[in-house]
């Protein structure tokens, strides 16, 4: 039977809360807080985030396949779980697929790497999910959404919790979506979104797929969705003989926010961190359909050797001051910026950017065979012995840092002044000149230690400018 | 090897009012500062056998400044040395009169920065050593990486580093005030500087000079012809430029608390004019303060203060005019800013006008020996022009 191997989540460390937003548009905000994605994070770089976290200590484990899940991809044509495998330093055999257009994507994308393992062509399959929702200002989803993504890795061996069944069923209905240009989502009358679309959808798949499975409600330790109101999902899975109060996995609606195609599956994440052997987790991915399926833990979740749990990245944040940020962050205010040299003159080329995909984008300098010398960016002829072609590839992307100085910079533009220019130094060797991400000011010394993330530097001429920043350790 | 010592003179300079001339184009300043030049040697435009022209901004080829001058079909070189291509200018022009290449030749540096519209200088496009991917910083942070080390290497807390940043800044307001060819000519106060917005911490404004629009020329000769131009020719003792491989940014051997590029130009300089003890036998010198940090960590990188003893050597205005050594008597870049090609060569203008006396309210007393230090590229990834000059043959 095939399962869960490892996973892994990320969750922005910038937050809102609901009542600034309410505060900003003179209307009431819900309770609780949403997460934001940083202005240097979209989909790609937060999966990107999941998996390095699942597979933290899983680093020599092969992976076949890598699926990407979500409604928000930078590009419409261009894959990303390609760019995804290239910085995760995935062989070429890899098989690399992008999974979209419905919030059921992800645990569609699960769907599909069962059916890969249990057929034989796959051993192990990376399915990564992410969304950073796109709703109107001031509509009622604003509030009640939030970004971030998931990554699972599936097999057959060595699992924490075996996929007892996946059942799914499909359904067309109008209830949210986004044409083709169009930068936000329309929704349905909520009363018809509530009761015609999610409310009929889940209860009927969920229902079906228990009775197909000889499964009982009081089987579950939790239920985990993709369900934007755990209120009215509450209401629906209780006429199926669930406690929603007990069972309910709705943490994350109130201190995250739904995160769209990345939600049931971080739900099943976070329910995972507190399960013991041999509980069972049903998990419903709605989108156009429903999908059910049923996870159930074994002994090795006892002495999995988690990640940086979700538990702990919920209570990790930096409370945003403002909803302007926000705006500004996603682009949906056009804000005056200091006149700095245009950065059309810094626009990444395809046939640069191709030459760096194999080395340099998983943050990979040289180390000297001669000298033993290790270096970054990746040098042919050594700094030390100047020898000439007798370098060895060294990755610097989850070595020990420490900041050697820093300077915070206020005229570089930015949508997060200052620029937090740092010089960073790795443990046994290497240097890097690099922004810091993701910093409170005050918390930024000389010495500190730092860890790398991968994030769009910027984008210009149709070209998002993937790299590498450091950021303070967070346990 | 050969040295250039007492090979070459220089016998006219000419340099324009440093600022924001939005009155002015680039060819404007180009010919004020040469026709100045030309006037102060006692020499005709059609004298002229070679130019070397630095530049880095205004296009392509030698025609920016064969156009305007209307040279008559000799070679013009253009050169590029980031922020120390004025220096390079002049150690072409230098180079090719000491191998007889030519007898009178004109090294001229011009930059226009205000007509971009932006603040700043302009980005350099991306090329395979200096990838897109890497750091965005600016010229300030990378200044400012420094100022953080450099205080933390001196024990000096946030506030001392300030301070003594600011010392700096005010003395060479002090300077300004005194050069009539200036941007800024005016005194600040020490609170003013200390309490300035921050530009890239613990950087603020008055750490930093501004960018402007300028031009200056040399006129450099044979030696053994200059007193037929002029019974004050300044000869050329050293004239040294240091590339470094951009070292400090991949090696954590870096301290990140000087510049070795400067390091080792001074060493090499002195050695070619001569100089054992550069703290007592340099009479003056203008330095690259493109920010005070830089100017705090020229004087030790150049051995004239003890290392980690710059400080006390501040304090003690050793570096004041009517100190024992007078450091950028002009205001430096804080207060002429920094068109990047122009800035070498008017530092020379500076330190050619003390050498003969000249300097009106500024002059320093019986100078014998000036040196110029012109610094392109950040700590860790420079390239620095020292060039040194004598009264004396």
């Amino acid at each position: 039977m095939a399962g869960i191997i490892s996973f892994g989540a990320h969750i922005p460390i910038h937050r809102l809360s609901r009542s600034v937003i309410g505060q900003s548009w003179e209307s009431r905000g819900t309770p609780g807080e949403r997460a934001v994605a940083n202005y240097d994070e979209d989909s790609l770089t937060m999966a990107v985030a999941a998996a390095r976290n699942c597979l933290k200590h899983f680093a020599g484990k092969k992976v076949d396949a890598l699926y990407f899940a979500t409604t928000t991809a930078p590009y419409l044509e261009k894959q990303s779980a390609a760019l995804i495998a290239a910085v995760l330093a995935l062989p070429e055999e890899t098989h690399t697929l992008d999974f979209g257009n419905s919030l059921r994507c992800g645990t569609s994308a699960v769907s599909a790497a069962l059916n890969a393992i249990n057929s034989g062509a796959a051993e192990t399959v990376l399915v990564c999910a992410a969304d950073i929702r796109a709703f109107h200002p001031k509509s009622s989803q604003e509030m009640s959404c939030g970004d971030g993504a998931v990554a699972f890795l599936l097999g057959k061996e060595d699992l924490i919790a075996e996929i007892e069944w996946f059942d799914s069923y499909t359904d067309e209905v109008q209830d949210v979506w986004r044409i083709q240009g169009e930068q936000f989502n329309r929704t349905a009358e909520e009363r018809f979104v509530q009761d015609f679309g999610y409310g009929r959808v889940v209860r009927n798949a969920i229902g079906k797929s228990l009775k197909k499975r000889n499964a009982a409600a009081d089987q579950f330790s939790k239920v985990c969705g993709n369900f934007t109101d755990p209120r009215s999902i509450g209401k629906v899975i209780g006429k199926l003989g669930f406690k929603p109060e007990e069972q309910l996995q709705g943490e994350l609606n109130q201190n995250v926010g739904d995160t769209g195609s990345a939600m049931a599956l971080m739900n099943a994440a976070l329910a995972l961190e507190s399960a013991s052997a041999g509980q069972r987790i049903l998990v419903a991915g709605y989108g156009n359909g429903c999908d059910v399926f049923s996870i159930k833990t074994t002994d090795k979740i006892a002495n999995y050797p988690f990640g940086r749990k979700i538990g702990d990245q919920i209570n990790q944040k930096i409370m945003m001051s403002s909803y302007n940020k926000f705006l500004i962050w996603r682009g949906l205010v056009d804000v005056s910026l200091t006149p700095r040299p245009p950065l059309n003159e810094r626009q990444p080329t395809p046939p640069a950017q191709w030459r760096e995909v194999k080395w340099e984008l998983t943050l990979s300098g040289t180390k000297c065979q001669e000298c033993g010398t290790i270096q970054y960016p990746p040098q042919r002829v050594c700094m030390s012995c100047k020898i000439k072609d007798k370098m060895d590839r060294y990755c610097f992307n989850r070595i020990p840092a420490k900041a050697v100085t820093f300077s915070h910079d206020y005229i570089m533009e930015t949508l997060d002044s200052p620029v937090t220019t740092t010089v960073v130094d790795f443990e046994g060797g290497g240097r890097m000149i690099c922004d810091m991400t993701d910093r409170k000011l005050d918390e930024v010394v000389v010495g500190m230690d730092l860890e790398m993330t991968f994030r769009k530097l910027y984008s210009v001429g149709g070209i998002n400018n993937y790299w590498w920043k450091c950021t303070p350790v967070r346990k | 090897m050969e040295s250039i010592k007492n090979k070459v003179a220089i016998v006219g300079m000419g340099c324009v009012k440093f600022g924001e001339n939005f009155d002015k184009s680039i060819d404007d300043m180009l010919i004020d500062a040469a026709y100045e030049a030309y006037a102060d040697a006692g020499i005709e435009s059609k004298d002229i056998q070679a130019a070397w022209f630095g530049n880095l901004w205004a296009g392509h080829t030698g025609q920016i400044l064969a156009t305007p001058l209307k040279l008559s079909y000799i070679p013009v070189t253009h050169t590029e040395n980031a922020c120390a291509t004025g220096s390079e200018a002049l150690r072409g022009a230098c180079y090719a009169v000491a191998a007889g290449a030519c007898d009178i030749a004109l090294a001229i540096g011009v930059e226009k920065l205000k007509d971009t519209g932006f603040m700043g200088l302009p980005q350099t496009r991306p090329n395979a050593t200096w990838s897109y991917r890497l750091s965005s910083m600016t010229a300030p942070a990378g200044f400012a990486l420094m100022a953080t080390r450099y205080f933390a290497k001196n024990n000096l807390s946030l506030e001392e580093g300030k301070r003594l940043l600011a010392k700096i800044a005010v003395k060479n307001h002090h300077n300004g005030s005194l050069s009539p060819k200036a941007q800024f000519q005016k005194e600040i106060t020490l609170e003013t500087a200390m309490k300035a917005p921050i530009v890239s911490s613990p950087l603020g404004l008055f750490d930093c000079c501004p960018v402007s629009d300028g031009a200056a020329a040399a006129i450099v000769v044979r030696a053994d012809m200059a007193k037929s131009f002029r019974p004050d020719p300044i000869y050329i003792k050293a004239m040294q430029i240091c590339q470094g491989p951009r070292e400090g940014f991949m090696s954590p051997a870096y301290d990140y608390a000087h510049v070795e590029e400067t390091r080792r130009a001074g060493v090499a300089a002195y050695k070619e004019a001569g100089i054992g003890n550069p703290a007592q036998e340099i009479s003056i010198a203008e330095v690259h303060d493109c920010f005070t940090i830089t100017e705090l960590t020229i004087m030790e990188d150049l051995q004239f203060s003890l290392s980690g003893k710059a400080p006390e050597d501040i304090e003690s205005g050793r570096y004041e005019i009517g100190g024992a050594l007078p450091i950028n008597t002009d205001g430096g870049l804080k207060c002429f800013g920094h068109p990047i090609g122009a800035t070498g060569l008017r530092m020379m203008y500076e330190v050619y006008k003390q050498l003969q006396g000249k300097a009106d309210k500024r002059q320093i007393k019986n100078p014998i020996i000036g040196l110029t230090h012109n610094q392109g590229g950040e700590p860790g990834a420079a390239v620095v022009s020292v060039a040194i000059v004598g009264n004396e043959k």
